[in-house]
């Protein structure tokens, strides 16, 4: 048994992971629109696809207004189908 | 007469008069069926995330208009006549998207809570 190898009784507390919240409830946001790219960036990852809901926290309802603003997007080329490193 | 946005790439090779000329004739075409523009917001020329027609750029044009059920078909039909138009998109806007869109056109989103994460 290696000498520094500090075996701990119970399992180191992880910090909590941040409370999600759907952000469109939360600052009152009722439209997703198409144009805008910035904010449509922060619910798709590298590779340029759609985040899914557990990961950006949205409420269903919103989630189905960000998908197709981001189909809506894609299709007049304003964000790629598929890339990489897209930030 | 419910509200809709039409959103047109022109090809990149189209001159200057020659977008504002198109400009003006589909704004009076939807005027003579019997829609009105709202607000026409002409973008120019920006590169496209993957090529159409083989094209890089594109020029685009976004135009907000409210009309009768009808003046949609029959803007398609002049649209996809028309070759100098790449791609074109109507979407048709409900009462928080036209909201959303007389905000941002005057004064914009005023900052009230920062928007973490």
């Amino acid at each position: 048994m290696a000498k520094n190898e500090i075996k701990y009784l119970t399992a180191i507390k992880q910090e909590k992971p941040k409370k999600k919240f759907c952000r469109f409830k939360k600052y009152g946001i009722k439209y997703v629109d198409y144009k805008d790219i910035e904010f449509l960036k922060k619910f798709i990852n590298e590779q340029g696809k759609l985040l899914p809901r557990r990961l950006s926290g949205n409420s269903l309802k919103y989630q189905r207004k960000v998908q197709d603003a981001v189909k809506k997007a894609r299709q007049m080329s304003l964000l790629p189908f598929v890339t990489d490193l897209l930030k | 007469m419910s509200n809709y946005e039409l959103m047109v790439i022109f090809t990149p090779v189209l001159s200057e008069e020659d977008f504002k000329a198109s400009q003006k004739k589909y704004q009076d075409m939807i005027a003579s069926f019997g829609g009105a523009t709202v607000h026409s917001n002409p973008w120019g020329l920006k590169s496209l995330a993957y090529p159409i027609q083989k094209k890089t750029t594109g020029i685009y044009w976004v135009l907000e208009y409210s009309g009768p059920t009808d003046l949609n078909e029959k803007l398609k039909i002049q649209i996809l006549r028309d070759e100098q138009i790449m791609r074109h998109m109507i979407t048709k806007l409900d009462k928080y998207a036209v909201e959303y869109n007389h905000v941002k056109r005057n004064g914009g989103f005023a900052v009230k809570q920062k928007m973490e994460a």
